[in-house]
């Protein structure tokens, strides 16, 4: 079966407005950073006790996201489902927007963003983060390269190859991501070889959850209405994704109350943690994990796909709280240099850090989702990146694989 | 670094690609490479500013570092028993000889801080003074992408303020809160001891003292105020007076859990 793909008319007043939305909340972003590069952090929540705080959040999810994001192109074209071909190219172009929205963020809160070229040519490569930068560039080279062996026909022969490249190396840059924090020896909530397993399990539901509500979006607004056996697919895969996850969590709390030193941290991280507790129990797992497992699997919602849309906006709540919870709480509490003894000084030793994210930075981390859309937005005009009908899907049969 | 900015036709043929896009239709490679160099920043097309922007080698790390000597490694030795609560010489010193905020908050540097600590058991309580501990494997210096944070050869670890991006993944890294984000714009500096609003800094041990053979201003303080708690000298010189002093008494490093071998020592622990 062949598969037309079209670009966006891209000519009605709605995908103006969506443009226009989506540009502004860039700008925005962008005058925000220009601020607090002004004016220095002091405008921010941040300080010495939380020196990762919002900015952060919104970035490391959307990187972590994006390679999640490459989920249905890899289905297509790593696992031979041929049923996810049509929305492989769709898969690729949100990796790439992800990754970008989430890098501008990550660079523009840097304390001297001017240096960004600095930062591309003085390489300490003991540091995750260097690999990072490596991986980042990689990951944006291979699916390029793999969009166009799906979108040139004389290429497409090898778009498997291209395809089995961008896997690996997602699963690789979600590693890197993770291991910024595992690598962490000093702080207790990090400093495990779980973290990078543990992101890219993240990375499945969120970039799903993302992929979906596109998708959806796309599909109403363009009156190209989604098959329904699709829809049931998408739903599945997003459950079993959210499953995953939360066992993830499960297993790495079980393992800190397991080790006695690591005590202190689950009982302010689950229990006496304030904000951070309630964004855990009621965020990450409430909204992020139980909400969505019921409207994705209960047989009264599955099928709908207002429903669909609820649970794939939980999950992306969810993972918000998730980042949250991971990168400021953790940092939140104390430092153990004198494990076994009462400590104070005039730096909060011993106290847990107190944040509270300031408009420039909530508008900076929104301001990365809103290039993503941007970026999504105009290449779905510029290029033929979506199937011409969403209502009709070859079959994985066809293709001689069972599913 | 970028491939696919600095050479978006992964074809390497751009006559090629030119042919093919003579359709109607727009070609893929075209838009993307525009679009990602937009994405990207287009690290890899400005190579004349790299160039440009590369500092002089004599002023990078390696060339800074090359007066120190990697025979000799700076340690200090704090004696709990002598150092006594409530004083904070050794802190105001370090603020005045460094520039320092005097009356921190908490988005202020502070490279030294009393730390005082009871132990939970016992309830024996402890006063002392905590800064960078100058690690032998520290971790600032192997998580820093850029590798301004780094270490001299005389065990000295410091912030190249000129390559530091202000990305904070050391102060991050560093498991003794010793490294402080600088939050807004920088007046009352010291010739000696520039800082800059976005980068990072920490206790350089003064080293703008020691290579001129005197002692790091906390060490200073400390004894003129009558205690001489902080031993400063070289741990690898066996007959120095802090090497003799390690060698006989029973020294702790901070979280030697963690193997870093911090050169600051404490006694009386
Ligand atoms: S104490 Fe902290 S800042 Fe100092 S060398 Fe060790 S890790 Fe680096
Ligand atoms: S803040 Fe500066 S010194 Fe610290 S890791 Fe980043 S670039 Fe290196």
């Amino acid at each position: 079966m062949k598969i037309a793909l079209r670009q966006l008319e891209g000519r009605s007043p709605g995908y103006w407005a969506l443009l226009a939305v989506l540009a502004a909340v860039s700008g925005v972003g962008l005058l925000a950073a220009w601020t607090m590069e002004h004016h220095g952090h002091v405008i921010t929540g941040m300080n010495n006790q939380i020196v990762w705080g919002i900015p952060h959040v919104f970035a490391v999810f959307l990187v972590v996201a994006a390679s999640g994001a490459l989920n249905v192109a890899s289905m297509a074209s790593v696992f031979g489902k041929t049923v996810y071909k049509p929305l492989a190219p769709l898969s690729a172009l949100l990796a790439i927007a992800l990754l970008a929205g989430g890098l501008a963020v990550l660079m523009l809160d840097l304390g001297r963003p001017d240096r960004l070229i600095v930062a591309m040519t003085y390489y300490n490569f003991k540091s995750i983060f260097a690999w990072n930068v490596v991986l980042y560039s990689g990951f944006m080279g291979l699916v390029v390269a793999y969009l166009w062996t799906m979108m040139e026909h004389r290429m497409n022969a090898y778009s498997t190859y291209a395809g089995l490249a961008a896997f690996v190396w997602r699963l690789l840059l979600t590693t890197g991501t993770g291991s910024i924090f595992g690598f962490l020896i000093g702080r207790q909530a990090f400093g495990s070889a779980l973290m990078g397993p543990m992101f890219i399990v993240y990375s499945l539901s969120y970039g799903l959850a993302i992929f979906l509500l596109v998708l959806l979006a796309v599909s109403r607004w363009t009156q190209r209405p989604l098959e329904s056996a699709m829809q049931a697919r998408l739903t599945r895969l997003l459950a079993v994704f959210v499953a995953c996850a939360a066992y993830f969590v499960l297993v790495y709390h079980l393992t800190n109350l397991y080790f006695a030193k690591q005590h202190g941290l689950e009982r302010f991280l689950l229990q006496g943690g304030g904000l951070y507790t309630r964004l855990f129990w009621l965020g990450q797992l409430g909204l992020g994990s139980l909400l969505p497992l019921v409207l994705l699997l209960a047989p009264k919602t599955r099928n709908s796909r207002a429903m669909l849309v609820l649970a794939a906006l939980a999950v992306i709540a969810g993972g918000l709280a998730q980042m949250y919870v991971t990168i400021i709480g953790s940092q939140a509490w104390p430092l153990q240099i004198f494990p076994g003894y009462e400590v104070s000084s005039s730096f909060y030793d011993g106290v847990v850090g107190s944040y509270t994210p300031s408009l420039p930075e909530w508008l900076l981390g929104i301001g990365g989702v809103g290039m993503t859309g941007l970026i999504v937005v105009l290449a779905l005009k510029w290029l033929a990146f979506l199937p011409q009908r969403l209502d009709q899907f070859p079959s994985d049969a066809v293709a001689g694989n069972a599913h | 670094m970028t491939p696919e900015t600095s050479s978006p036709c992964s074809c390497g043929s751009g006559d090629a690609c030119q042919d093919e896009t003579q359709k109607a239709r727009r070609g893929f490679l075209g838009v993307a490479a525009a679009g990602l160099a937009g994405i990207m920043l287009a690290p890899g097309v400005r190579l004349i500013e790299v160039a440009q922007a590369a500092p002089n080698p004599a002023a990078t790390p390696a060339g800074a570092s090359a007066g120190a000597s990697p025979k000799v490694r700076w340690g200090m030795l704090v004696d709990t028993s002598k150092c006594t609560p409530g004083c904070n010489a050794c802190v105001t010193a370090c603020q005045t000889e460094n520039g320092l905020p005097t009356q921190p908050g908490p988005t202020d540097a502070q490279w030294i801080r009393k730390i005082e600590i009871k132990e939970i058991k016992t309830g024996k309580a402890h006063s002392l003074p905590v800064m960078c501990q100058h690690c032998a494997e520290p971790p600032c210096v192997d998580v820093c992408p850029t590798g301004a944070s780094f270490k001299r050869a005389d065990g000295i670890v410091l912030v190249d303020k000129h390559i530091c991006i202000g990305c904070r993944y050391c102060v991050m890294a560093c498991p003794y809160k010793a490294r402080s984000f600088v939050h807004e714009p920088q007046t009352q500096q010291k010739p000696d001891v520039p800082r800059g609003m976005g980068t990072v800094e920490g206790c350089t041990l003064c080293v703008h003292k020691v290579d001129k053979g005197e002692s790091p201003a906390c060490v200073q303080a400390c004894a003129a105020a009558g205690y001489g708690a902080i031993a400063f000298g070289d741990l690898n010189d066996p007959n120095s007076e802090i090497s003799k002093r390690v060698a006989q008494y029973s020294t702790r490093q901070l979280r030697e859990d963690l193997r870093l071998d911090p050169g600051v020592r404490y006694m009386g622990l």
